[in-house]
């Protein structure tokens, strides 16, 4: 390989992008004080957003609980483009894997709880009058 | 290269985080195994990112215990009768208006200025007290009506997981004071930089944190 190939393949290879850290290549939407703006107002929205659903009936009550939960996805979305800078770029490969891992394990943990313990709970034996007495 | 990592090389005169034969130049390529390691900029906030992600884990299992808990009120109040929303929506600007002055001292250190670094990171300081502030105010309340967390696990469960998050909310006002006196006596230097830019990542992970839980404790809790 020539010097000069080699030279262009480190420039396109320069380096990580440090997480938070925004990346090399300006004039992103998520770059800059623009960036900040964006994801604050976009912030702020979703917060509405949350607050109306939860507090009003304009949402069909019993899809509450998943307009809440999509609505708090989204906002850390917002959150981790705007504020933290975690992009799909390739100098941003390492944290985005471990995102991935650490999501992975998020929803393993909370999901496998809520699921097993809920099953635990129908198996339980009823409590008889006498034992409800015997509790602390 | 950015002069944040530029000091590295006279920090390190052997280049033991850098690259050694292969390098041409200063800083050469990193990542997918060539020209060595990253700078030291990016390793350092890649391991409090992984720190983050252990961190938020955790968090996830005070979420998942207090989602199995929620309904053991044990005859005690349950989160209707105690949340106050428009205590938490404060609380949930406050947080969020920290994190965003936090992004702008991010973006005052990028031009070098100390003035405005100073200026943001003290407005984010104040937000991020006055949260804490709400959020205390809250438990005594609640300590006060006999809703304390020995009342039930529902309780219990409520105030391990906002508890800890108000705890790195508070730990973080500390490291937050440091990093000021720290600029104030030593100005941007390459480790101060690092240390900064690490509480950045730290405060917005918080806020991250609190949208789980300004979502899944209270709306939830509280709506009908």
């Amino acid at each position: 390989m020539s010097d000069i190939e080699s030279r262009i393949e480190e420039d396109l290879d320069r380096r990580d992008t440090a997480p938070g850290e925004e990346s090399t290549t300006e004039h992103e939407l998520a770059g800059g004080l623009s960036g900040y703006l964006l994801g604050f107002s976009l912030a702020i929205l979703l917060t509405i957003a949350s607050f109306l659903a939860a507090q009003t009936n304009l949402i069909y009550q019993p899809a509450v609980i998943s307009a809440l939960v999509v609505l708090a996805i989204a906002q850390m979305g917002v959150h981790l483009v705007f504020f933290l800078h975690i992009t799909t770029g390739p100098d941003n490969t390492n944290n985005v894997l471990a995102l991935a891992f650490g999501v992975l394990i998020v929803a393993l943990v909370v999901i496998g709880s809520v699921w097993i313990m809920a099953h635990l709970n129908l198996n339980m034996a009823p409590m008889s009058a006498h034992q409800a007495e015997m509790m602390p | 290269m950015s002069d944040i990592t530029a000091g590295s090389a006279i920090r390190e005169p052997y280049r033991h985080g850098q690259s050694g034969a292969h390098g041409h130049g200063l800083f050469p390529a990193t990542g997918h195994g060539k020209g060595g390691p990253a700078s030291k900029f990016v390793t350092v906030a890649y391991g409090f990112w992984i720190f983050l992600l252990s961190d938020i884990i955790m968090f996830s299992a005070f979420f998942a215990s207090f989602a199995v808990l929620s309904q053991a009120t044990a005859g005690g109040p349950t989160g209707k009768e105690l949340f106050e929303l428009n205590r938490i929506a404060a609380q949930t600007g406050l947080l969020l208006t920290s994190s965003f002055t936090g992004g702008l001292a991010t973006l005052a250190t990028h031009r070098r200025s100390i003035a405005a670094t100073q200026f943001w990171l003290l407005v984010t300081g104040l937000l991020g007290a006055a949260f804490l502030f709400l959020e205390v105010q809250e438990f005594a309340t609640m300590a006060h009506e006999n809703a304390g967390p020995s009342r039930s696990a529902f309780l219990s469960a409520f105030f391990a997981l906002v508890g800890c998050h108000g705890t790195h909310v508070g730990l973080g006002l500390l490291w937050l004071g440091t990093m000021m006196a720290q600029l104030w006596v030593k100005g941007f230097r390459p480790d101060l930089l690092r240390r900064l830019h690490c509480f950045a990542l730290f405060w917005h992970a918080l806020d991250i944190i609190w949208i789980a839980i300004f979502t899944l404790v209270y709306l939830l809790g509280a709506s009908p």
